[in-house]
């Protein structure tokens, strides 16, 4: 399930070059922008049911942070 | 919740016209690399847009070219119009009301009802709920609703977050008295809590137009406009509309047992199609009922429903019977689905200005 999330987060933002991490703040990512702030908020809304306002969002910086608020939101 | 069943009325035809000017996304300004116009592109599915490209073209200028195509393919007698609703957030004036002025413009009979209704892109549903309530009595037996934007005028073309995303549109729609007929089934909501996440912040009697309203400065979001340019935080309007526009729609659904499966069409507000489709999604109902003009025309705010039958379904609607469903959702915060039966609307080849 963990796994599973990281690969998702990973295909949405479109990373092929390289594995990514839980520890790794995706805001630092050369592909985090905008629109793929959207389409994560989007894909997390469709595999979870879980909709993350921006205030959350704008506080959180791992994807562990991440992960662990679909957890808690479920 | 503000559910309506407004019966006795017929949407009779409905008309769209656009400036001719267009602009397309994939070499636009806005952006500083193709690479960035491309993803823009194929995220949001807008490509290119009609615009007023600075031109004074007014919404209530394509509204009227719509109008006055509508009324004449209907064969209606002005005289007989009873009430014109005109909604809009880009009037001709702060004072007086645009639909005095389109009253005349028309041509209608100074015994019209005429009133302005400010909002955008849950505007025509929020019309139609007006007009439809209007009508259903059958003291007013004929009524044109003007609905549209020139929002193209509002955005700071240095901000890549609002400028390639809209474009403009007036539209006209025309409801009848008819007494037996099923009318409307509407919801409509308001959360005003989020004012703010679409804003035009100066020019209002709030702020008043000062001296610094035309400052062009780099705002906190990152995107360069004044305060007469509209600012949109993009993400707070996608949770919303991924949130309410479905609840909406399979609310309205649940009260009156419309069956879904029956729906000809879903028309939603042209916004984005990573949002739309979510919602499409969300709704469960299949691609091919939910058509799109934001490929062509870009999110034209309170006109996007209209336009989108007008330019994507004419055919369809020409002859026969449809089941629509539509949904308008955003600035305010607003939102709201209309659910209709049409019989070969009457529907004008769109109009170019």
């Amino acid at each position: 399930m963990k796994e599973q999330f990281l690969n998702q987060v990973k295909e949405t933002l479109e990373i092929t070059d390289r594995e990514i991490n839980f520890e790794d703040n995706f805001k630092e990512y050369d592909e985090w922008d905008s629109l793929n702030l959207l389409s994560i908020i989007a894909m997390i809304d469709e595999e979870y049911g879980v909709t993350i306002d921006s205030n959350t969002m704008s506080k959180i910086t791992t994807i562990e942070e991440l992960y662990n608020i679909i957890e808690s939101n479920k | 919740m503000a559910f309506q069943e407004i019966k006795n009325i017929q949407i009779k035809g409905i008309a769209a016209c656009v400036p001719e000017h267009i602009e397309n996304n994939r070499t636009s300004k806005v952006f500083e690399e193709t690479i960035d116009a491309d993803k823009f592109v194929e995220t949001t599915g807008i490509e290119k847009r009609h615009t007023v490209n600075g031109e004074v073209i007014c919404t209530s200028d394509l509204c009227l070219k719509a109008a006055e195509t509508l009324i004449a393919s209907l064969n209606w007698d002005k005289s007989e119009i009873d009430c014109l609703v005109f909604v809009t957030q880009t009037p001709d004036y702060i004072l007086p009301a645009t639909s005095c002025i389109l009253q005349n413009r028309l041509g209608l009979s100074t015994e019209c009802f005429a009133i302005d209704i400010s909002l955008g892109c849950s505007g025509w549903v929020y019309g139609l709920s007006t007009i439809g309530s209007l009508l259903s009595s059958g003291n007013f037996k004929k009524g044109l609703l003007l609905v549209g934007d020139t929002v193209t005028v509002t955005k700071s073309n240095l901000d890549k977050s609002t400028y390639p995303l809209f474009g403009d549109a007036g539209t006209a729609t025309a409801l009848e008295f008819k007494e037996g007929a099923d009318g409307l089934k509407i919801h409509t909501a308001t959360d005003g809590k989020g004012f703010e996440s679409i804003i035009i912040k100066d020019g209002g009697f709030r702020h008043f137009f000062n001296e610094n309203s035309l400052k062009v400065e780099k705002q906190s979001d990152g995107a360069i406009r004044n305060n007469l340019q509209s600012y949109l935080n993009g993400q707070d309007v996608f949770i919303f509309g991924i949130s309410k526009a479905p609840k909406s729609i399979l609310g309205l659904i649940e009260k009156y047992n419309i069956n879904k499966e029956e729906i000809d069409y879903l028309l939603l507000h042209q916004a984005n199609f990573m949002m739309n489709d979510k919602i499409r999604k969300k709704v469960n109902i299949e691609e091919n009922k939910v058509p799109y003009s934001l490929n062509e025309f870009g999110n034209t705010s309170s006109a996007s429903i209209p336009l989108t039958l007008v330019t994507r379904l004419s055919n369809e609607m020409k002859s026969g019977n449809n089941k629509i469903m539509a949904c308008g959702f955003g600035v305010g915060l607003s939102w709201g689905s209309a659910y209709f039966e049409t019989e070969n609307l009457c529907c004008p080849e769109l109009i170019i200005y």
